[in-house]
């Protein structure tokens, strides 16, 4: 019952915008438009995200973005919760005690969207972190630091392609979480310096970080977004419909 | 102007608890980014993406914005002048410093592209009419006015990211969002805390900054009933 309850209340919070509203406007309407209204559904709402052979799209418009963020976020919990299965040698209590916390949130983002999601919500992926020596502390500190920074410029990159008001408040609420994960990593693996917020990854001129669309590549990431999760992924998933 | 004053009043206006969908549609609706695109020195930041009627509300944010950024760029410059900082520190309170100058610049020229005035510096009582008179002197104190400016930055700037929606202009205010999110993070590990909210765990002052870190709804949900994680670790701030 209490799941029932919060499944409803989700879906008022979350599904609000993914109401076929174009659908029903135009069914009343003629063949023509009916056939439009479809077609707008479907750009709007592709609550379906398909797997196509053994790819997993995230669809469309803001279900899609929420997609892509809950693929990332997959991947970011099963990466962590790997690392705390088993932490590298001669592990400090101050980095356990991050590495635990950093799981911890990166399983609620993750619950978060697919609850957030229902129903449109892609399946669960699975991994494959062969590349990772998980006894190595540079190994996982480094991988860490790659998802961190990733999941950062992914959330700033699709802040922009968001329509509901609601879903930019919640990614900004996750990403500034990201970005403190990627601060902890980074000065734990060059403590003390200015790499918690590093010229690699902050435009020293500017003074802004990375934002990267999911399927964009520059000359500092040659690998898209995508193309990057998908390294770790023996479900791999696309974007088709996001930039 | 008193530092904390200045940092109440913006923390009042992006509470995020109390921050209206209506309010966000006011605003946002009115941006002019057509107009405001008109000169780009920004090219890259400023390609406009939408079409509102009226200017002055995404002026109004970025001045906004500009001032908490003129707030933490001077505190930085004379907290590294002061001497308060330890060597140990120095490069990590550096960079800090170097990027909010760097967003002082880059939020003038946004402003300028936008046709509006960038707002002027104000003057700043880092000591807010004496309650941290050891600010320069007492780097405990330094650290912990630090951490105000920062978690308030990183509020600010994700209460106003829904008065940009849809525009490049997000994307610019997002990548100083994240900025301002690392060196918060950064700022309560120097202070021997965690980098994330754990919790009314923080002990920061001003309180009111602080408030309301306990939160466990988010988009009218409870956070601890979708996962088994503990709500001491939701992470979404």
């Amino acid at each position: 019952m209490k799941e029932q309850n919060l499944q409803e209340k989700l879906q008022a919070v979350f599904a609000a915008p993914l109401k076929r509203k174009s659908f029903l406007k135009y069914t009343a309407l003629s063949g023509t438009a009916m056939v439009l209204g479809l077609e707008a559904c479907k750009k709007d709402n592709n609550n379906n995200p398909t797997p196509s052979g053994s790819v997993t799209d995230v669809g469309s418009g803001d279900p899609g973005i929420l997609n892509f963020a809950y693929a990332l976020e997959q991947l970011e919990a099963a990466f962590y919760i790997k690392v705390n299965a088993s932490f590298y040698s001669n592990i400090t209590t101050d980095e356990k005690q991050i590495l635990t916390d950093i799981m911890n949130h990166e399983v609620a983002h993750r619950d978060f969207f697919k609850a957030a999601l229902g129903s449109a919500a892609i399946k669960t992926l699975s991994f494959d972190f062969s590349s990772i020596n998980f006894t190595d502390r540079n190994s996982v500190l480094s991988t860490a630091k790659a998802l961190e920074d990733t999941g950062v410029s992914a959330y700033n990159g699709a802040g922009k392609y968001f329509k509901s008001p609601d879903y930019l408040t919640l990614a900004g609420k996750i990403v500034s979480v990201e970005a403190r994960h990627a601060s902890a990593i980074r000065d734990l693996l060059m403590p003390k310096t200015s790499s918690f917020a590093g010229d690699d990854v902050i435009d020293a001129t500017s003074g802004l970080d990375y934002s990267r669309t999911p399927n964009a590549t520059d000359s500092a990431h040659p690998m898209s977004i995508v193309a990057t999760a998908n390294t770790f992924l023996t479900t791999k998933i696309s974007a088709t419909l996001l930039p | 102007m008193k530092a904390i004053k200045i940092i109440e009043t913006l923390n009042n206006e992006v509470n995020e608890k109390e921050f209206s969908r209506r309010e966000a549609f006011n605003k946002g609706i009115n941006l002019g980014i057509k107009g405001l695109f008109a000169a780009i020195p920004l090219g890259m930041l400023l390609k406009p993406t939408k079409t509102y009627a009226g200017t002055s509300s995404a002026v109004d944010v970025l001045n906004f914005a500009l001032t908490l950024e003129y707030l933490e760029a001077k505190f930085y410059s004379m907290g590294l002048s002061s001497g308060v900082v330890p060597g140990t520190d120095t490069a990590v309170i550096t960079q800090i410093g170097k990027h909010e100058t760097s967003h002082v610049a880059t939020l003038k020229a946004a402003i300028s592209a936008a046709g509006g005035t960038p707002v002027n510096e104000p003057n700043f009582d880092f000591t807010a009419g004496g309650t941290y008179a050891d600010v320069f002197t007492n780097y405990a104190t330094f650290l912990t006015l630090a951490n105000a400016f920062e978690d308030t930055g990183v509020r600010a700037y994700k209460g106003q990211a829904v008065n940009l929606l849809g525009t490049d202009l997000l994307t610019a205010a997002l990548d100083i969002h994240s900025v301002e999110a690392r060196h918060a993070s950064e700022i309560r590990r120097l202070r021997g805390q965690k980098g994330w909210v754990s919790g009314n765990m923080t002990a920061g002052v001003p309180a009111a900054i602080y408030a309301g870190e306990d939160n466990i709804t988010q988009g009218g949900v409870d956070v601890t009933t979708v996962t088994s994680i503990s709500c001491l670790y939701y992470g979404i701030l």
